[in-house]
């Protein structure tokens, strides 16, 4: 299903995969820190990208520093391949590196991601790109990076102990529902990205090495596969993800998570797999039996 | 129904001809060249100069072309551009007291070796707008010869004169100084030495150092400025060749300098004396040049031994808020789609409204501080 991006010629007058090869370099000592202390934040000199930050600056300096030419390139936002943000990346590396660029998650040997973790799982042949915005985890309750340092250079995370204790007494369960934090190898609390915590439960002990890249505030770190990641929670208030009412409207999917869509006037809604290759995946091997039952008859 | 989000390669070099259509604007108009830019908008080059920080006066007009004006766009064009250059050695400090000055001021000495000079300003033009201009073809000038005058002859700085007195306290190259870092190929740290910091202001947004070097006029950390020198010309760029043992003249530049002068401080071991904020642009930018000289002051407080009270005064609240490519990419990459963020927080404010049993009541006008919580969860 891979495939060349139609229609995209390459970037003449560029490095393959835009960065110079020094500036790679730099990313990459930067990975191997970050690989070696999981969950650890490493400072990294991250370069304007012809791509405004906040935009997906960090995965896209991380994703050009590991890239090479037999990589097969997924891009989602959302969990789709298709929202304009997600094509846009992918044509940059389709233009600038000339990658095979694929939309199965399968098929990929690196996936880079907006607010999502596929929901069909990784191996250990893949690496996953995360897109960061803020890395760090404790930044709404103390937004000084040097005092944040410091608490985690303690592993002093009684802060956002005190805060998820009080949203219990509040409203019953810890008020976060996405850039839920985890900590990594009992020793770094660190930020998932804004992906939902319906998905934090894919980190922990993933097969794939998981790479995140905060181009704005210039930050690397890394979930090497394997690892242990535990989302904060108490004894008697255990973390659990969403849960839908409803199914899938295009699969029939109870286990992925669900976008929900106003589709008339009158606020009728709709709820689809976030996941759009998962969705199609699943839609295709329904027809096929059906066809296959066809035939037989 | 899932429309919504497909198509999106489409739309987008749509969007690009789209872009390209508006920026031409109505046809029968002469369309604008980057050569009219770079003379006639001068001013708008200096800012796309100084915050993309590259000196580079066509790249920055054709930035502004592209961006139809936008400047702080221009700015990340030619940012975006700067970073794939090569790095092929690194110039000697410019030397503005050899300035060819077009324009110095100083408004702390009536008169001053080398002597008050006007040049071209808006400072005293009443404002009033000049019809004549928007006459076609009306150029707003006559015939005769105006050709700025300029100062050749190296003049001294109004600090150095302070500093012949031991009035005013100086930092003084040192043979065992580290070189200074490299903002623009190490990420920001704290703490911060002055000369990262000027980096930083350097190429900090205009109005936002604007903003914050009033506030400190208004009492937020308040250290009494007095424009000490204001000066604006070229001056020349050496580098020294390896393969040649000295330094050539590679070009010269225009650059807007500013010293200002400020409240002195004292403590027991050391007498009173004035203190000083500095502030450098490209082109002809002293709005820029006097803002980042206040907040380059009021960002000394801990090494003067003063008392950080303010966030004027505060090194990390500044420094990282300053750039506008990062916060014009930040504060506009809310409209990328947060649908998942989004639908966390509806299921999560349902199910609280369902526990709570107000599933049925209305939002209240004002949110309810329970609400109020989980907003502030939002990125």
């Amino acid at each position: 299903m891979s495939a060349r991006e139609a229609g995209t010629e390459l970037a003449e007058g560029y490095n393959f995969a835009y960065l110079d090869e020094q500036t790679k370099r730099m990313i990459r000592r930067a990975l191997l820190k970050a690989v070696a202390v999981p969950g650890h934040q490493v400072p990294f000199a991250s370069r304007e990208m012809p791509l405004p930050y906040g935009w997906g600056t960090g995965g896209l300096q991380v994703t050009s520093a590991i890239i090479g030419r037999s990589d097969t390139l997924k891009v989602i936002d959302q969990g789709s391949d298709e929202t304009t943000n997600a094509v846009n990346i992918r044509r940059f590396f389709a233009r600038t590196a000339g990658v095979a660029t694929t939309t199965r998650t399968a098929d990929a040997s690196i996936v880079q991601t907006r607010h999502r973790i596929p929901e069909t799982p990784l191996t250990e042949a893949q690496i996953l790109v995360y897109q960061v915005p803020m890395p760090e985890p404790l930044y709404r309750l103390e937004p000084r990076v040097t005092e944040c340092r410091k608490l985690h250079a303690l592993a002093d995370y009684g802060l956002i102990n005190v805060k998820y204790y009080e949203d219990i007494v509040q409203h019953g369960s810890i008020a976060t529902t996405y850039d839920y934090p985890v900590l990594v190898n009992d020793r770094y609390l660190t930020s998932p990205s804004p992906i939902p915590k319906f998905d934090n439960p894919k980190m922990h002990m993933n097969p794939a090495l998981q790479l995140f890249g905060a181009g704005r505030e210039r930050r690397i770190y890394a979930i090497p596969p394997y690892t242990k990641v535990k989302s904060l929670d108490f004894e008697d208030h255990p973390f659990s993800v969403q849960r839908w009412e409803h199914q899938c409207a295009l699969c029939g999917s109870r286990e992925s998570f669900l976008d929900e869509m106003i589709v008339d006037d009158a606020g009728s809604r709709m709820f689809v797999c976030s996941d759009s290759d998962y969705c199609s995946s699943r839609r295709a091997a329904q027809d096929a039996p059906g066809d296959a039952a066809k035939e037989a008859a | 129904m899932y429309v919504a989000v497909k198509g999106g390669e489409r739309a987008i070099e749509r969007s690009w001809d789209l872009l390209a259509e508006k920026r031409r604007g109505d046809r029968a108009v002469a369309e604008l060249t980057v050569a009219q830019i770079r003379e006639q908008l001068r001013l708008a080059v200096a800012r796309v100069m100084t915050e993309g920080s590259v000196y580079d006066e066509e790249l920055a007009a054709l930035a502004i072309k592209q961006a139809a004006g936008d400047l702080v766009e221009a700015i990340f064009l030619l940012r975006a551009y700067r970073t794939t250059l090569p790095r092929f050695g690194y110039t000697l400090p410019i030397d503005t007291e050899a300035m060819h000055a077009e324009r110095r001021i100083s408004a702390a000495f009536k008169d001053i070796p080398g002597g008050q000079m006007l040049g071209g300003t808006y400072d005293y033009t009443q404002r009033l707008l000049d019809f004549t201009l928007l006459a076609e073809g009306g150029t707003g000038a006559g015939d005769e010869d105006t050709a700025p005058a300029t100062h050749a002859e190296p003049m001294p700085r109004v600090l150095a004169m302070l500093d012949r007195e031991g009035l005013i306290e100086q930092e003084r190259a040192r043979p065992d100084a580290p070189e200074p870092g490299d903002l623009s190929r190490e990420p920001l740290t704290f703490p911060v030495d002055r000369a990262t910091r000027l980096q930083n202001l350097a190429r900090g947004d205009e109005g936002f150092l604007l903003s914050i070097g009033y506030a400190t006029q208004r009492g937020y950390a308040h250290s009494h400025p007095f424009a000490g020198e204001i000066r604006n010309g070229e001056v020349a760029v050496e580098l020294e060749l390896d393969e040649l043992g000295f330094a050539v003249e590679i070009g010269d530049i225009e650059v807007t300098e500013c010293q200002m002068i400020n409240q002195f401080a004292g403590s027991g071991e050391v007498p009173p004396a004035f203190t000083q904020g500095y502030g450098l642009a490209f082109g002809h930018s002293e709005r820029k040049a006097m803002a980042m000289a206040l907040v380059d002051r009021a960002l000394r407080a801990q090494e003067l031994g003063e008392t950080i009270a303010s966030p004027t005064q505060d090194a990390e609240f500044v420094l990282y808020h300053s750039d506008n490519v990062e916060a014009s990419g930040f504060v506009q990459h809310l409209k990328l789609p947060h649908y998942v963020d989004f639908q966390s927080e509806l299921e999560l404010l349902r199910r609280l409204r369902t526990s709570g049993g107000v599933a049925s009541r209305p939002a209240p006008a004002l949110a309810a501080e329970e609400e109020q919580e989980v907003a502030h969860e939002r990125p």
